[in-house]
């Protein structure tokens, strides 16, 4: 397994109390949003600690449930309570076993994509079209490295049927509306041959990692 | 494993065109796999001979880097690409081969909800090389695709795959039918996928999973002779 890497996002205030610090750990293709979200918050900004691994594990879920359980069983002693950015993201339960073991908690549902969506949502398009591409506003911004260069498409253009032959549909869950991404979304789905669906959602359920911690602030006063 | 080097595959003798072909195979140049399949089989090599040591030993290579992180889906699916390069040449000659050879057949799907059929064709693949009769059921398959296939093809295993977390319980659902219909004392079972592992095998009753398409292939190999040894036996 390759070694762990971490991005340290720097959002705990320097007086804050050591045994006070939750610890929310999660995938890096959520870094902008968890940032965005712990900034909106002064109290979580306070006192949750944020970490992402690879976001590049996107396509490599095999090693979030390993690099996580590394993580913790460093770390998990320094924090109050840790809470996990990912849903099971294609690690098939093993992620909860880990997350079981140190008793911490994650976010509901399959993949980002789900939790972003809402499950009836998510449920929804895939009925409708069981061959449907999603892409988020990371993927978006991040298609040329995740997907292109991530699947070997820029070397071998051959393999295009390979891997998207039974797709049929992108559906852009965006998280924030930004024009541009919008555009190259859309393009994206026309260089692919998919039709094209956009859809806001927002972050939809991944501010229920942070549920818990101002649960426990309100439990302490 | 690439070399610059620009040589003609007739110049090589038979141990270094095997070696060469499974380079050739792990560097994914169809062509030169084509090319010394070919060969091979011009020098009088029988094609399970050729299928066997030239192309599924160089697959098992690749399985084994990729198992280790050396290669990636991209260069295996490059690797799959040039060995159906050279199966091209040789199912004709083996479907009319008079030589036995046939492990039975193995009927594999991708089960309903799920629409990713990579690892599915690569095991596929994998499994024809080794000498099964492949029934691809395709993606996205109902309960009921399985249990037609099973009536119409009477295979010696099953083999389902699956990408999604969301997906992989429905094996769950056929391995209970043809427990229903009395089906699982004939018809041996495989699962696999990248979120699957031993446990889910073990708690859905799925007697053998494939970490990988090269091992799920020496698996059902080992299955099959293992049955024919014990009836040989009796």
């Amino acid at each position: 397994m390759c070694a762990v890497c971490v991005i340290n996002v720097n959002t705990v205030s320097k007086n804050n109390a050591r045994d006070n610090k939750r610890l929310v750990l999660g995938c890096g293709a959520l870094v902008y949003d968890l940032t965005r979200l712990i900034k909106q918050n002064h109290a979580l900004s306070e006192k949750v600690e944020l970490q992402c691994l690879p976001a590049r594990w996107h396509n490599e879920p095999q090693l979030i449930a390993p690099a996580v359980e590394k993580l913790l069983s460093e770390r998990a002693h320094k924090y109050k309570d840790i809470y996990i950015a990912y849903a099971d993201c294609g690690t098939g339960g093993q992620l909860d076993s880990v997350i079981e073991k140190y008793g911490a908690k994650r976010i509901g549902g399959a993949h980002c994509y789900e939790f972003f969506a809402g499950t009836e949502l998510f449920y929804k398009l895939n009925k409708q079209e069981i061959g449907t591409f999603y892409l988020t506003d990371y993927l978006v911004n991040n298609f040329e490295r995740l997907v292109i260069v991530g699947l070997g498409l820029d070397k071998h253009p051959e393999l295009f049927d390979v891997y998207f032959s039974n797709y049929k549909k992108l559906v852009y869950l965006a998280q924030t509306e930004n024009k541009q991404w919008q555009k190259d979304a859309c393009k994206y789905a026309k260089d692919f041959g998919f039709s094209y669906e956009y859809r806001f959602v927002g972050t939809g359920e991944l501010d229920t990692v942070f549920k818990g911690i101002e649960f426990n602030a309100v439990e302490a006063k | 494993m690439s070399d610059e080097e620009d040589f003609d595959l007739n110049d090589l003798d038979d141990k270094e065109l095997v070696e060469q072909i499974q380079d050739d195979l792990y560097d994914g140049l169809d062509d030169e796999v084509t090319e010394g399949t070919e060969i091979l089989l011009s020098r009088g090599w029988d094609a399970n001979d050729v299928l066997g040591e030239a192309l599924v030993g160089g697959m098992k290579i690749v399985g084994v880097d990729f198992r280790d992180g050396i290669l990636f889906v991209p260069e295996v699916l490059k690797c799959a690409g040039a060995m159906k390069g050279g199966m091209s040449i040789l199912r004709p000659i083996l479907s009319e081969s008079a030589k036995d050879t046939s492990l039975g057949k193995f009927v594999i799907g991708t089960v309903k909800g799920d629409i990713h059929d990579i690892g599915k064709n690569l095991v596929g693949m994998m499994l024809e090389g080794s000498g099964f009769e492949v029934i691809d059921l395709g993606i996205n398959n109902p309960v009921e695709n399985y249990l037609e296939a099973i009536d119409e093809h009477e295979p010696v295993i099953v083999g389902m795959s699956a990408l999604l977390t969301t997906t992989m319980p429905y094996m769950g659902v056929v391995v209970e039918e043809m427990e229903k219909r009395g089906l699982r004392k004939d018809v041996h079972i495989m699962c696999g996928g990248a979120p699957l592992n031993q446990e889910f095998a073990d708690a859905i009753g799925v007697p053998a999973y494939g970490r990988d398409a090269a091992r799920s292939s020496e698996m059902a190999e080992e299955y099959v002779r293992g049955l024919r040894n014990k009836r040989e036996h009796r």
